[in-house]
C-alpha cells in the first residue's frame, strides 16, 4: 500500500487546487510529470497562477455556506446564534484539531478537550474569575496569549510523550493523560479550585460591544473557525502538511528521506493544541465557567465523537459533526427519554463507525458517487485506517 | 546496560528506600497497613488488566469497553447474588455474563473487521458508552454493596497491623492464584501455546494450520471473564456504581502501558507499582495520588516505550 497511497497523497497534495476542480475523475498520478518552477525570476508568475487557482477553488457552494453562516445571526433566534451556532463552531474548532492529527497526521489523539481544557484552565487562572483568591486578575489579551501558549506547549509535551509510541497506543495515552488530568482538575483545590472549578469568566467588553451578547458572540466564534479552518487548508497544502501525510503513510520511509518524524508529528501536535486551545477560550467564554465536568471523560469523547461523527477526511467534517451533534444534544430530549442522550449518541456513533467509516462526508461522497459517477473519489487522500 | 541500569536503580531506588525507612520509622502501622491496602489495589487492578492485555496482545484490539465488562458483570453478579443470597455464585455469574458479552462482542463485531485497529476501537468506545447507559437505566445511578460471605467476612490479626479486613486478604490471595493459573495455561497448556504464538505472529499460526477465530473467541471470552470476575470481586471491596468502569478502564490503561502491552507478568508488575503508588499517595499527599499514577506512566514511557515488560515488535 504504501509506495503508491505515499505519491499519491504528495501528488495529489501539492496539485490538489488545480486537481480537485479542473480534471475531476482524470486519475491523479499523471500529474507527477508536472514540472516544479523553482527559479525565482518567475515568482511573480508563480503567484499569479497561484492566486488565479486559488480562487478558481471557490466554488458556488463555498459562497453558498459562507452567505449562510454570515447571515445566520440576523434570521435565527438568540437561542439558535448562541446555543446552537456559537457552541456548535467552538466544539467543531476543538473537532477541527483533531481532524488535523487523526486525519492528517495519522495520530488519534483523545487529548485534545485537555488541551482545550487547560487552555480555559489558565484563562480563569490568568485573568479574572469569581474567585478572586485564585485568579491573578491580568487583562484579558495577556492572560488570553499566556493561557493559549501555555496550552500549546502542553499538548507539544503530550505528543512529546505518545510519540514515542505507534499507531494504537497513541489512543490509549493520551486518554490516560486526559483522565489524568481531570482527576487532578477535581481534586486540586489550591491551584484548579476543585471540583467547583472557576465560574464568570466572561469575555471582554471591547469598542462598547459586549461580547457576551449572543450576536456579537457568534461572529467571533464565527471568525475563529473560519480562521482555523482556513489555516488547516493552507497548512495541509503546505510542505510541512505534505511531509505530515508522507508521515502518516510511511514513517520509515520519510525518515529514510531525511524527514525527522518525531518533530513532524510533535509539531503536528503543537498546531492542534493551538486549535484546541483556542476552542477552549472560546469555549468558557460560552459557558461563563470551567470546571472538571467539562474536560471529563465524556467530553473527550465527545470531541471524538464528532471528528469521526462528520468524517477526518475533510477539515469541514469536524464542522458538520459539531453541528450534527448540538442539534443531537438539543433535540434529542423530544425524541426520547432526557435521561437517554448518551444511549442516543452512542448509537449514532457506533453506526456512523460501523457502517461508514469516513463518516457523515463519507455519506455523502457514497451518494454523490451513485447520482453521478464521475466524481474523484481520492479527495483528501488517504484513510485514517491503513 | 549495566552502568545505565545501575544508574536508573540508583535514582528511583535510593528515594523510594529512604521514604521507606522514613516512613516505618515515624509510623510503621500506618506504613504496612498502607502497604497491604495497595497489595489489595493491585490485586484488583491486576485481575482487570490482565483480561485487557491479553485481548490486546493476541488481537491487537483495544478494547475501550473494558470497564464496562466490569461493570455488568458486577451488576449481574449483584443481581445474582441477590437473589440466592450466594456470593460464590453471584462471581459465576459476574465472570459468566462478561465472558458471554465478550464473546458476543468478538463473534459480531470485531470478527468482521479484523486488522482495523482504529476503527475497531471506535466500536469499543461507542459500545462502552451505550453500554454504560443501558447499565444507567436498568440500575440506576445507586450505589451497590455486596456482602461477602462469613468465612472471609471480618477482620484478622496480622504481626505489626493489628486488624486488617480479612477480605482482602482474600482478594489479594485469589489474584495470586488466578494469575499463577494464567500463567500456567498460557505456559503449559496447548491453547496457551497458541495464544502466546498468536501473540508473537498471528499469520504464522493461522498458517500452521490452527483455527484462529476460535483462538480469539477463547482468548476474548477469558479477557471479558476475568473482568466481570473482577466486577463482583472488586465491588465487595468497595462499592458498584456508574462511572467505576471509567476508573477501572483508566487503571487497566495504565497498568498495561507501564507494564507492556500483550504481557501478563507485565501486567502484575504495573499493577503492584500502580496500586502502591496510588495508596501510598492517597495516605502521604492525598491531593496528589493520580500525580503519582501519572508520573510512574511518563518515567516508564520516557525509559522504555513500550512497556517495562513489553517486547520490540
Amino acid at each position: 500500500m504504501s509506495a503508491a497511497k505515499w505519491r499519491r497523497a504528495m501528488n495529489s497534495s501539492a496539485t490538489a487546487t488545480d486537481l480537485s476542480r479542473a480534471s475531476r475523475g482524470t486519475p491523479v498520478l499523471h500529474a507527477a510529470t508536472t514540472q516544479p518552477t523553482g527559479a525565482s525570476a518567475q515568482a511573480p508568475a508563480e503567484t499569479w497562477s497561484r492566486s488565479r487557482t486559488a480562487l478558481r477553488a471557490i466554488g458556488w457552494r463555498h459562497a453558498v455556506v459562507l452567505a449562510f453562516v454570515l447571515a445566520y445571526p440576523f434570521f435565527a433566534t438568540p437561542f439558535f446564534t448562541f446555543q446552537i451556532g456559537a457552541q456548535a463552531l467552538a466544539l467543531g474548532l476543538v473537532g477541527l484539531s483533531l481532524t488535523f492529527l487523526g486525519g492528517y497526521g495519522g495520530m488519534v489523539s483523545l487529548a485534545q478537550m485537555t488541551v482545550a481544557g487547560f487552555a480555559a484552565y489558565m484563562l480563569a487562572i490568568f485573568g479574572s474569575s469569581s474567585n478572586a483568591a485564585i485568579s491573578l486578575g491580568w487583562p484579558w489579551w495577556l492572560a488570553l496569549v499566556v493561557a493559549v501558549g501555555l496550552a500549546t506547549l502542553v499538548a507539544a509535551g503530550i505528543g512529546w510523550l505518545s510519540v514515542r509510541t505507534e499507531g494504537i497506543y497513541t489512543i490509549m495515552i493520551t486518554l490516560a493523560v486526559g483522565v489524568a488530568f481531570f482527576y487532578l482538575a477535581q481534586q486540586n483545590y489550591t491551584v484548579f479550585n476543585g471540583f467547583q472549578g472557576f465560574s464568570k469568566v466572561s469575555p471582554p467588553v471591547l469598542f462598547g460591544v459586549d461580547f457576551r451578547s449572543p450576536m456579537a458572540f457568534y461572529f467571533v466564534v464565527l471568525a475563529c473557525s473560519l480562521a482555523g479552518y482556513f489555516g488547516v487548508k493552507h497548512l495541509i497544502r503546505a510542505p510541512f502538511g505534505i511531509a505530515l501525510q508522507g508521515i502518516r503513510d510511511n514513517p520509515r520511509r520519510m525518515q529514510a528521506l531525511g524527514f525527522n518524524v518525531t518533530a513532524h508529528r510533535v509539531a503536528a501536535y503543537a498546531v492542534a493544541g493551538f486549535l484546541a486551545a483556542v476552542g477552549g477560550v472560546l469555549m468558557v467564554w460560552y459557558n461563563n465557567r470551567i470546571s472538571p465536568g467539562t474536560l471529563g471523560i465524556g467530553a473527550m469523547i465527545n470531541i471524538l465523537i464528532i471528528a469521526v461523527l462528520g468524517g477526518m477526511k475533510h477539515p469541514i467534517g469536524a464542522f458538520v459533526g459539531a453541528i450534527v451533534f448540538v442539534l443531537l444534544q438539543n433535540f434529542a430530549i423530544d425524541l426520547v427519554d432526557r435521561e437517554r442522550f448518551n444511549l442516543v449518541i452512542g448509537g449514532v456513533f457506533l453506526a456512523i463507525v460501523l457502517f461508514s467509516p469516513d463518516g457523515l462526508l463519507g455519506l455523502w461522497q457514497a451518494l454523490r458517487n451513485r447520482v453521478g459517477k464521475s466524481v474523484s473519489p481520492t479527495r483528501g487522500a488517504g484513510r485514517i485506517h491503513r | 546496560m549495566s552502568r545505565r541500569g545501575l544508574g536508573l536503580w540508583l535514582l528511583f531506588g535510593v528515594p523510594i528506600a529512604v521514604f521507606v525507612v522514613w516512613a516505618l520509622w515515624d509510623n510503621h502501622t500506618l506504613f504496612l497497613k498502607t502497604f497491604l491496602n495497595g497489595l489489595t489495589l493491585a490485586s484488583l487492578y491486576f485481575l482487570v488488566a490482565s483480561g485487557f492485555t491479553l485481548v490486546f496482545g493476541l488481537m491487537r484490539n483495544v478494547n475501550l469497553a473494558h470497564g464496562s465488562l466490569y461493570l455488568i458483570g458486577a451488576y449481574v453478579g449483584w443481581y445474582v447474588g441477590e437473589h440466592t443470597g450466594s456470593w460464590v455464585l453471584a462471581v459465576f455469574a459476574g465472570f459468566l455474563a462478561a465472558a458471554v458479552l465478550g464473546l458476543l462482542m468478538q463473534l459480531l463485531i470485531f470478527r468482521h473487521m479484523q486488522g482495523q485497529d482504529l476503527r475497531q476501537t471506535l466500536v469499543t468506545i461507542g459500545l462502552s458508552i451505550v453500554l454504560a447507559d443501558i447499565a444507567l437505566w436498568i440500575w440506576g445511578a445507586e450505589i451497590y454493596t455486596f456482602d461477602p460471605p462469613s468465612w472471609i467476612y471480618g477482620s484478622t490479626t496480622l504481626p505489626l497491623v493489628n486488624k486488617f479486613p480479612t477480605y482482602r486478604i482474600f482478594v489479594f490471595v485469589a489474584s495470586v492464584v488466578i494469575g499463577v493459573g494464567l500463567w500456567l495455561m498460557l505456559a503449559r497448556t496447548r491453547v496457551g501455546m497458541m495464544i502466546r504464538a498468536g501473540v508473537d505472529d498471528r499469520g504464522m499460526l493461522a498458517a500452521s494450520g490452527v483455527n484462529v477465530q476460535r483462538v480469539f473467541a477463547l482468548t476474548f471470552a477469558i479477557g471479558a471473564g476475568l473482568a466481570g470476575l473482577a466486577g463482583v470481586v472488586g465491588g465487595t471491596a468497595l462499592s458498584i456504581s456508574p462511572g467505576e468502569d471509567t476508573r477501572y478502564l483508566l487503571a487497566s490503561l495504565v497498568v498495561v502501558i507501564v507494564g507492556g502491552m500483550g504481557s501478563v507478568v507485565g501486567a502484575a508488575i504495573g499493577a503492584l507499582l500502580i496500586g502502591l503508588a496510588e495508596q501510598f499517595g492517597l495516605a502521604y499527599a492525598p491531593t496528589y495520588s493520580v500525580v503519582f499514577t501519572f508520573v510512574i506512566m511518563v518515567v516508564a514511557l520516557a525509559f522504555k516505550p513500550r512497556g517495562l515488560m513489553g517486547k520490540n515488535a
